[in-house]
């Protein structure tokens, strides 16, 4: 792939443009928005949505038989909308659980979707084409007029979030404490709800309704490793699904027969799996170097205490233990042998013969001082 | 009605109640979204065994597919594990991964042969008799008749021969633990039982209404039943319902039959949340009327009872006077009064209410019962 030749295309050829501009869009609303999804444990109400929302632009465009992008996001959104009122009320008032409600809404709404295009499909007029990009995206279709209207809409949507920013904040981590508070929640709910759905509707022109669900879950899960503070994991998600949408829809763009929606989806889970490793603090990898290293560090200092302890009895912190001794002591944990000549590097512990060891004078006050310190650890609890 | 009509219907009713089966339990084990992870992985596992293998017909197919379905329950699990996202978010970020990857395999490698886009989502049922099954030159058939047949087959023995596990497991898994049950197998069993299904019914129904296959007769049933054995009767019966009927409304509205079945099953389910006999929304709103009018009788008798044989007591016991003291709108206040007045329990003279001799020993009796704790 011609790398410089991409990037100046990226400024100067239109359909690339648009095209980058259009994902670009889509990654930053669906990364900033999935975070209050993903925060409130409504990750897959997103799935839910974007199935729901087939219906709803099928009928949009059955009713009024244009295909004007908002026509058909009005229609979206206000399909999302039924679908998530309907999983409410199954839930608040029946015993049917959330999962069950969820999974039922999302396939009968999409059922309801097909049977729709189906009989779209059959009608004599030829202008039904390009509905069914819907299902997987396509963003080689992207036109500046779409793009122009997600604009508007992103904007708007991320306006409303700074605007509301206290309000949400409270709503996503205490609503109880909210409303005792005196806010408005079920207000704001219903608020942060719809611009969910539209970031979820912004979407469905690239990425389609079958995937649109993780761009709501996985810039959001990844953006979550990296921070604690709410603000910066927004910001953080608006990135990771940026940089998802447009290497997915040019990646699409430039290979032949590479749907855009599976495409976003495969790099947006790269992002996820590398923050899932790597993050510092919560990353898998981190982690497990982090606990490597405190596991070595716990060796030593049992052996310095075990040595010690050794000395005390003896009444001399030069007289030499063997080997095998405080192999016994270290209860068949192994790798004594090593941790000595660590300790020994360190100058904390001799060889006074060979397989026989003694504390060092520096080694004898390393010992006493992290025996005191885990005695005054323990006065502390 | 023609001999292909009476097939399609056959296979559609064997696939409604192969997957309501394990649907029941899926419903009732809270898993509901794992069917949904399940169905679309399964896709991956399909193209893999189809690149191995080279035949689109081959049994080897379902294998591969059944395997990538327990492989993403295992996924999901691992994700879980780590405890760096929440359940819901691990599912939302397995499946449309590797649904992802497979989608992307058929289009760029796949793309001549059979499996196209368009089937893995809507299935193609109308289709389903064409490919039918030949032992010696005899016509026996359509062949996803016996496909599906032997899955439902298998489902239905699982059941049977698991019962009482699966009945433990669900309801108690700690109890079943402490059996020595085993939940995990019966987890793990259970997930693979799903993915088998799902990759048979994949060919007819496609991968997202196997779901709705799965789920909303499961959940319609448990509206109307408390018992396991009658809401997998029912389920089993719901999902031939939608199987059928629909195919007809598809024929009527010459739409796609997978996606009409899955309608008429998510409206089955509307009917019934709308109208169940103990759980409905109807039953329920004429359960809260009836609680009320009835709380509101004992209040007005004990109102009257308090205040008998005191200087106030004509005035408390004007009806327009009741309304005010207990805030009641006038309408509401009349039927509480012609409620009372039903049972006995106070009578009506000129305007003002009087305690009869029950009524006096109905509040009497109300409140020992409503205020003393």
């Amino acid at each position: 792939m011609d790398v410089p030749g991409l990037f100046s295309d990226l400024f100067f050829d239109y359909t690339l443009r648009t095209i980058a501009l259009g994902s670009a869009i889509l990654g930053i609303v669906s990364g900033a928005l999935g975070s209050y999804a993903v925060l409130r444990k409504q990750s897959l109400l997103g799935d839910a949505m974007s199935h729901a929302a087939l219906p709803g632009i099928a009928l949009a465009f059955l009713l009024t038989g244009s295909k004007m992008p908002l026509v058909l996001i009005v229609g979206a959104a206000a399909a999302g909308w039924v679908a998530t009122l309907f999983i409410m009320s199954i839930v608040n008032t029946t015993r049917v659980k959330y999962d069950t409600a969820l999974g039922m809404v999302l396939s009968v709404f999409f059922g309801l979707g097909l049977v729709l295009l189906t009989i779209i499909q059959k009608r004599p007029d030829a202008t039904q084409a390009g509905l069914d990009k819907f299902l997987f995206g396509q963003a080689a279709a992207l036109l500046e007029r779409d793009v122009v209207t997600m604009g508007i809409l992103g904007v708007s949507a991320i306006l409303i979030t700074m605007l509301l920013w206290k309000e949400f904040k409270l709503l996503s981590f205490d609503p109880d404490f909210a409303s005792t508070l005196g806010f408005p929640v079920r207000i704001l709910d219903i608020i942060l709800t719809t611009l969910i759905v539209i970031a979820i509707v912004l979407g469905l022109q690239t990425v389609g309704v079958v995937l649109m669900s993780a761009m709501i879950v996985a810039p959001a899960a990844s953006a979550r490793q990296w921070t604690d503070n709410l603000g910066i994991m927004i910001i953080l998600s608006a990135f990771f699904g940026a940089l998802a949408g447009i290497s997915g829809a040019l990646l699409s763009a430039s290979v032949p027969r590479l749907p855009t929606g599976p495409t976003i989806v495969v790099s947006v889970s790269v992002i996820v799996i590398v923050s899932m490793l790597l993050a510092p603090r919560r990353g898998i990898l981190w982690r497990w170097w982090r606990e490597r290293r405190q596991r070595g560090r716990l060796r030593l200092e049992g052996i310095l205490e075990d040595l010690y302890s050794l000395a005390l009895e003896h009444n001399d912190p030069g007289h030499a233990h063997s080997l095998s001794v405080l192999r016994l002591m270290s209860a068949g944990k192994g790798g004594v042998e090593k941790s000595l000549e660590i300790l020994s590097e360190r100058g904390l512990v001799r060889a006074v013969r060979p397989g026989e060891w003694a504390l060092t004078t520096a080694g004898l006050e390393e010992a006493e001082k992290t025996m005191s310190e885990r005695s005054g650890m323990s006065d502390e609890r | 009605m023609s001999g292909e009509q009476i097939e399609i219907q056959v296979i559609a009713s064997i696939v409604a109640v192969a997957c309501a089966l394990p649907g029941v339990f899926l419903v009732l084990r809270r898993m509901a979204m794992m069917s949904d992870a399940i169905s679309h992985a399964i896709l991956l596992g399909i193209v893999l065994a189809f690149f191995l293998v080279g035949d689109i017909s081959s049994p080897l197919l379902i294998i591969g597919a059944a395997l990538s379905g327990v492989l993403t329950v295992s996924l999901v699990e691992l994700v879980n594990k780590t405890g760096l996202v929440r359940e819901d978010a691990s599912i939302g970020l397995v499946f449309p991964l590797l649904f992802s990857i497979g989608v992307i395999l058929i289009s760029r490698y796949a793309y001549n042969i059979h499996i196209d886009i368009d089937a893995v989502l809507l299935g193609e049922l109308a289709f389903a008799p064409f490919d039918r099954l030949f032992i010696y030159g005899r016509d026996l058939g359509p062949a996803s008749i016996y496909v599906m047949g032997v899955i439902l087959l298998l489902n239905l023995a699982f059941i049977l021969v698991f019962y009482k596990e699966l009945k433990v497991a669900t309801f108690d898994t700690g109890l079943a633990a402490a059996l020595g049950f085993t939940p995990g197998l019966i987890h793990y069993g259970l997930m693979g039982l799903v993915s088998v299904t799902a990759v048979g019914a994949f060919n007819a129904v496609g991968s997202i209404l196997v779901v709705a296959l799965m789920i909303a007769p499961p959940a319609a049933a448990y509206l109307l039943t408390d018992r396991l054995p009658r809401m997998i009767i029912l389920s089993a019966l719901i999902g031939v319902l939608s199987a059928v009927s629909g195919f007809w409304s598809a024929i009527l509205l010459d739409a796609n039959i997978a996606g009409s079945m899955a309608s008429i099953s998510g409206l089955i389910f509307l009917v019934v949340f709308l109208l169940a006999p103990e759980r409905g929304l109807a039953a329920i709103a004429r359960r809260r009327r009836r609680q009320k009018r009835e709380f509101a009788g004992r209040v007005l008798v004990i109102h009257l009872l308090n205040h008998e044989g005191t200087p106030e007591e004509s005035r408390e016991s004007e009806v327009g006077h009741i309304e005010e003291t207990l805030r009641w709108k006038e309408g509401f206040a009349k039927s509480v009064v012609g409620y009372s007045v039903k049972r006995g329990m106070v009578l009506t003279e000129n305007g003002r209410l009087r305690l009869t001799e029950k009524g006096r020993e109905f509040a009497g009796r109300s409140v020992v019962e409503e205020f003393i704790p």
